[in-house]
């Protein structure tokens, strides 16, 4: 772990071992304290581990947006985060008229479906829309530029929705076959949870048969290794790159309905920008352009972001600890870029691969 | 009518002006050899020719129409392929899924025949179909570029430089390779440093120097050249 070198002191290395020491010093007094108090019970520590697997799943699905561009363009899609937004939004008009006629009730499976389907199109849209217009004419130009285009993006489509619905908030309506809980052995499990971690793996196992066995997903892994070659093949490779955001998009989207099921603080035009950047965490931690590191990196967050305030922050006496789940969330981010930039399962970053 | 003409192309890197006017053609069923030293332009002609790059003057016409426009990859369906210099497999793609991408631009139902047809043209590749190609040896890399090469069916193969990095024992078996290709109906363009082995197996001939054609002539007759002999052959 530690890396002494002895020919050269250095203050950087020092002070990250330093670093080090201090976060595992941290994260065991503060894991002792909490748990030689017994101040929660095991039926507690499931339930956050349960909470933080499906908020976990979440980023998960966005992360793996991030990562697919990532893998082909070497490009963070800063908007992704709005992509997401816009699948969720739109999509709650959808789920109100479902509603009303009664259908969402009747026939919950159906209704969630079709408005995962829906919500995954409209981002998909948004996505393809912003790949074709803001970034295909700057590819080719350095790093910088399309990342500052994608943040100019992001507050474009964050001004539209607010310009549209205004800033407040909108609501998914409930729906009765989410209520409730599983109780297996004393431990209650809401179903909403159950819920989002089955559509989340469903669909993580759809992109991973899609990547792994269809001629497009081949194509999309052989356009990510080298551009030329894969042109050669015949392949097209802007349709490929545009098909790439698409899936993302998609994937977005739907992470959009099956959270604004999940959470009842309903959707806003500035919703994306929170799970967006812990999405791109979840991607790091996961090692980004990494397609089972971001799903890794996503449940990961998820529960560390659950457990980790009640376990460490409140053992070391930190007040409220539950609303610093951000704090943790970031505090990893940081962690993770200091100490491990490849991620947990990545490949090194590196400048000139493309 | 010559399946391939190009006509006095003028290709570009930026400012470097590479090409310089460069003229040839390729008759169906030919196997011609394109020879030169380092930096003479080979790599750049076949690049122009498979849609790689524009030329800036001049055009390339494939089976009587003007491709020098045309994209890449819509000139594989044209029946263009390219074994590109320092093979270029997908190094993290399975052998299988390299031949796949070989095969993209096809819908018929014969992949598979093919498939079968590139394992026994290629034993070691089928050993070897579910390896990652990146972890194929040079050689096996080489098979690998070929047999992808050949998965679109392609009228006109491409190929640079396929004997390079290769050890004596296996540059026999790729010319070999070459000449079993051709006789199957294929019309080779063969880039070579090799130009010994190259033009033992070529029809014609043409020798690229500061990127224009020097000399043409039929692979006999090159083999006999005094120039030739001297400067490719490392004859004296
Ligand atoms: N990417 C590039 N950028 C700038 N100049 C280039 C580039 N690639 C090639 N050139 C230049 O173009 C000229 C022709 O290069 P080319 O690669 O076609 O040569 P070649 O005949 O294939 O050589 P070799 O036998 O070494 O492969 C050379 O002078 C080379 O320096
Ligand atoms: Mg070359």
């Amino acid at each position: 772990m530690f890396k002494w070198k002895t020919d050269e002191f250095s203050w950087v290395d020092f002070t990250i071992d330093v670093l080090r020491v201090l976060i595992v010093l941290a994260v065991v007094v503060g894991a002792w304290n909490t748990l030689s108090s017994g101040r929660i019970s095991l039926a507690q520590w499931v339930n956050l581990f349960a909470a933080g697997l499906s908020q976990g799943s979440i980023y998960a699905l966005i992360a793996l947006g991030y990562t697919l561009v990532y893998g082909i363009l070497l490009m963070i899609n800063f908007a992704h985060g709005e992509v997401f937004m816009a699948g969720a939004f739109t999509t709650v008009f959808f789920a109100e008229a479902l509603n009303r006629t009664g259908f969402l009730n009747e026939q919950p499976l159906l209704a969630i479906l079709l408005m995962i389907v829906f919500a995954g199109l409209v981002s998909m849209t948004v996505a393809i829309l912003l790949e074709r217009i803001a970034y295909r004419p700057l590819r080719g130009s350095p790093r910088l530029v399309p990342l500052i285009t994608a943040i100019g993006a992001s507050f474009f489509l964050q001004y539209t929705f607010r310009g549209l619905y205004g800033s407040g908030f909108k609501a998914y309506p409930g729906v009765k076959a989410l209520q409730g809980a599983f109780s297996i052995g004393g431990i209650n499990i809401p179903v909403a949870q159950v819920f989002v971690f089955c559509s989340a793996l469903i669909l993580m196992l759809c992109l991973y048969w899609l990547v792994e066995r269809s001629r497009i997903g081949k194509a999309m892994r052989a356009v990510s290794e080298n551009k030329e070659v894969a042109r050669l093949m015949g392949i097209d490779i802007d349709w490929v790159i545009m098909f790439t955001f698409g899936v993302g998009g998609f994937l977005a989207g739907s992470a959009g309905v099956i959270n604004g099921l999940f959470r009842p603080q309903g959707v806003n035009f500035y919703m994306g920008f929170i799970p967006g950047i812990k999405a791109f965490t979840a991607a790091v931690l996961g090692g980004i352009g990494n397609i089972p590191g971001a799903m890794l990196g996503g449940l990961f967050l998820g529960v560390i972001e659950a457990i980790g305030p009640n376990l460490v922050l409140a053992g070391l006496g930190i007040p409220g600890a539950n609303q610093l789940k951000d704090v943790i969330a970031f505090t990893m981010l940081v962690l993770v870029l200091i100490f491990r930039p490849q991620g947990i399962l990545g490949e090194r970053l590196s400048e000139q691969k493309a | 009518m010559a399946l391939l003409e190009v006509n006095g192309i003028h290709t570009y890197y930026g400012n470097i002006h590479a090409l310089k006017g460069v003229s040839f053609e390729v008759d169906t069923g030919e196997i011609i050899a394109l020879i030169g030293s380092n930096g003479a332009g080979k790599t750049t002609t076949l690049r122009t020719i498979s849609g790689l790059m524009t030329p800036r003057e001049g055009s390339v016409n494939y089976d009587g129409e003007v491709i020098s426009n045309t994209r890449a990859d819509m000139l594989v369906s044209k029946g263009i392929s390219m074994v590109p210099e320092g093979r270029g497999v997908f190094a993290k793609l399975t052998v299988e899924e390299n031949l796949d991408m070989g095969a993209y631009i096809r819908r018929d139902g014969a992949i598979k025949e093919d498939l079968k047809g590139a394992f026994s043209l290629f034993p070691r590749l089928q050993e070897r179909r579910k390896q990652v190609a990146g972890t194929l040896s040079g050689g096996e890399q080489q098979m690998l570029a070929i047999a992808r090469a050949l998965m679109s069916k392609p009228r006109l193969l491409l190929l640079d430089e396929p004997s390079m990095g290769l050890a004596p024992v296996l540059v026999d078996g790729v010319f070999e390779t070459v000449q079993r290709i051709a006789n199957e109906g294929v019309t080779i363009l063969l880039v070579e440093q090799n130009a010994h082995m190259a033009l033992q197996i070529a029809d014609r001939g043409y020798v690229l120097q500061s990127g224009e054609v020097a000399i043409s002539d039929t692979a006999a007759n090159l083999q006999k050249n005094e120039t030739v002999k001297k400067t490719y052959l490392g004859i004296d």
